[in-house]
């Protein structure tokens, strides 16, 4: 981590003195564009990353098309509040005597929608501060690592409350504030591979013939840190969703009368013991949607370290 | 003056930046916005100017920003973060102060019971490298650490509160009047729910530490001089294993003060979590001003202390090598 001047710079260095990398740790054109393609496709021949990708294709083809075959409409009454499942209602009714199961189908695409928003926000927020934060070193570093340190220093859901709390709860500024407190860790990763790369010779070389500073980092520096990208990208997309359930859940995210998962538990929970489908159905969509996606990151993390030893197991 | 003196003293500085930082995040987020407090006492519809005025002025919104900051700041600072907006307007340090009390006992309780199952967990599993006890554990800290709390909470609630065995309270309205130690029941599900989210973080820090260890060559060398196995362990390896760990262990009791937000709310324990979503739900500027500093600050010095323990156990950076 620690800064210092880089003395194979100095154009008054012998050349003998110039340590040169090995050939074939240099990152070849062709290479540079498939890295995260590999990166995928090992992570593929792990049972975990199959389960992972395999679940959560089925819950987005839930939220995407779940509601064309709900059977009624989501604020639709068709039995009394709380009623237990039966012919007419497979999952129960909710508090307000409405369809859980078409609520349930209706609900998923926010929960989405949201968290997916989320993360690209985050990821372009926090890529962009760690590439300028990374190449330019100095000042510029250590003020935006220290900005970066203070969006750290509040909680996720807190960050989001802190905003809410004037601006009222909505989305814009819910997802805004999710990609934002991704930022910080995001924004070092980023900055860790880039003050790697940039001391390569295939940076130096194109800095050297005078490419400008955007170009490098668009075109050099960006195509090799995909791999590590791509797993960050997993694990908060994760977050993101845990924080747009919660904020849902504690009413501050989608309001009512929507239909989102986050939203009926809470509206639900005070008759979890008369009628448990309204907030069982959303708890396990929930929780196998956040495990799948946690699943499918720690696949791409193992495929990106070339850990690939417990594949027999799991 | 000494190295390692000099990186304390950077590290306290570098904390009191990122604390006054906080300050200014959390005043622009609550009194620079549009949309102020004087507004959300008379309520959206209220059409009385003249009225509004008054309490604008009353509240020092009509103050330049840079002047309401620096009063407001040295306020906070005196440990004065106001009146609260609604019921009656007491005092914010009075209305906080015995959810304060509550939110740490369940912070710490859960910190408590956390770690060292952690600490059990994450060796174990490391000792025990691709074992089926390491596979479980992998697999199931993959799981949980992707769970929300709320998920977590509710299905306890459903086993152990309602349907299943029906043996705890699911609701934890401490009573503020008599004493904890009486009402620990009610902690219970709380505290579970928050030691099952932090089990997983520890836990795989700590294997992964615990590995790098087993593999060095001073482990190696311990081994050669013929040392017993579990001396090697509780003699050279855990101990060194556990100082990356130091900073996750930081990192997640801070992050705590997070995650009671929600499992507050969820069991409606009357701690700062559950306080926060009232005060953001009844926009009591003072309060939640006072939260978001309060949760800020204790992330700040949590995570002071845990660097500073950092460099006093590690050998190589109490030489001054960086």
């Amino acid at each position: 981590m620690s800064g210092g001047s880089d003395s194979s710079l100095d154009s008054l260095q012998p050349l003998g003195t110039l340590e040169l990398e090995p050939v074939e740790s240099i990152p070849l054109g062709a290479k540079q564009r498939r890295e995260w393609v590999q990166t995928i496709s090992d992570a593929w021949r792990l049972r975990r990353t199959k389960v992972g990708s395999l679940v959560f294709l089925a819950l987005f083809a839930i939220a995407l098309f779940g509601r064309f075959v709900a059977p009624y409409e989501p604020t639709e009454f068709v039995a009394p509040p709380f009623s237990l499942p039966s012919s007419v209602a497979w999952l129960g009714t909710d508090f307000l005597g409405r369809d859980v199961l078409t609520r349930v189908l209706y609900g998923g695409l926010s929960v989405f929608v949201l968290g997916i928003a989320a993360t690209v926000i985050g990821i372009v927020l926090g890529v962009s501060l760690g590439l300028v934060s990374g190449y330019a070193r100095r000042w510029v570093d250590e003020s935006i690592m220290r900005v970066l340190d203070v969006v750290l220093a509040f909680p996720s859901i807190v960050l989001a409350m802190l905003f809410v709390s004037i601006l009222g709860p909505r989305l814009w500024l819910i997802v805004l504030m999710v990609g934002i407190s991704h930022m910080p860790r995001i924004a070092r990763v980023t900055r860790a591979a880039t003050v790697e790369l940039v001391a390569r010779d295939f940076v130096k070389a194109a800095a050297a013939v005078g490419v400008p500073r955007r170009r490098i980092l668009l075109y050099e520096v960006l195509p090799n840190i995909s791999s590590p990208l791509l797993v960050e990208f997993g694990l908060r997309l994760t977050y993101s969703i845990i924080m747009i359930a919660a904020l849902s859940f504690i009413g501050f995210g989608m309001q009512p009368p929507s239909a989102d998962w986050g939203l009926m538990i809470n509206e639900n929970r005070i008759a979890i013991t008369v009628q448990p489908w309204a907030v069982l159905a959303p708890v396990i969509l929930i929780g196998a949607l956040t495990v799948s996606t946690n699943l499918m990151a720690d696949g791409l993390a193992r495929a990106m370290m070339g850990i690939d030893r417990d594949t027999a197991v799991t | 003056m000494p190295p390692l003196l000099k990186l304390i003293l950077i590290r306290l500085g570098l904390g009191l930046l990122t604390l006054f930082l906080v300050t200014v995040v959390v005043f622009i987020a609550t009194q620079a916005l549009p949309g102020d407090a004087a507004r959300s006492i008379l309520g959206k519809d209220s059409t009385d100017v003249a009225r509004y005025e008054a309490l604008r002025k009353e509240l020092g919104l009509d103050r330049p920003v840079v002047e309401q900051y620096t009063s407001w700041l040295g306020s906070v600072v005196r440990g004065d973060f106001g009146n609260s907006l609604v019921g009656g307007g007491a005092k914010v340090t009075e209305l906080l102060r015995s959810r304060v009390i509550n939110s740490a006992t369940l912070v710490f309780l859960a910190a408590v019971i956390s770690i060292p199952i952690s600490i059990v967990i994450g060796s174990l599993s490391a000792i025990w490298r691709d074992s089926k006890f390491d596979n479980i554990v992998n697999i199931g800290n993959l799981s949980l650490a992707a769970l929300p709390e709320f998920v977590i909470g509710i299905v306890l609630v459903l086993v152990f509160a309602t349907a299943v065995f029906n043996w705890l309270p699911s609701v934890s309205s401490v009573d503020s009047m008599s004493p904890l130690s009486g009402q620990m029941t009610l902690f219970v599900l709380p505290v579970v729910t928050l030691v099952l989210a932090v089990i997983p973080y520890v836990s795989r820090m700590l294997r992964a530490s615990t590995v790098e260890v087993l593999e060095s060559e001073y482990v190696m060398m311990a081994r050669m001089k013929g040392l017993s196995e579990s001396r090697v362990l509780w003699h050279h390896a855990l101990p060194n294993a556990i100082v990356p760990t130091i900073q996750v262990i930081a990192i997640n009791i801070a992050w705590l003060a997070g995650g009671i937000v929600t499992v507050e709310y969820l069991f409606g324990f009357p701690g700062i979590g559950s306080a926060l979503v009232d005060s953001v739900a009844n926009r009591d500027m003072p309060v939640v001003q006072a939260l978001c500093v309060l949760i800020a600050a204790v992330y700040v010095v949590l995570n002071l202390l845990a660097d500073i323990l950092t460099i006093l156990i590690s050998p190589r950076l109490r030489t001054g090598l960086r």
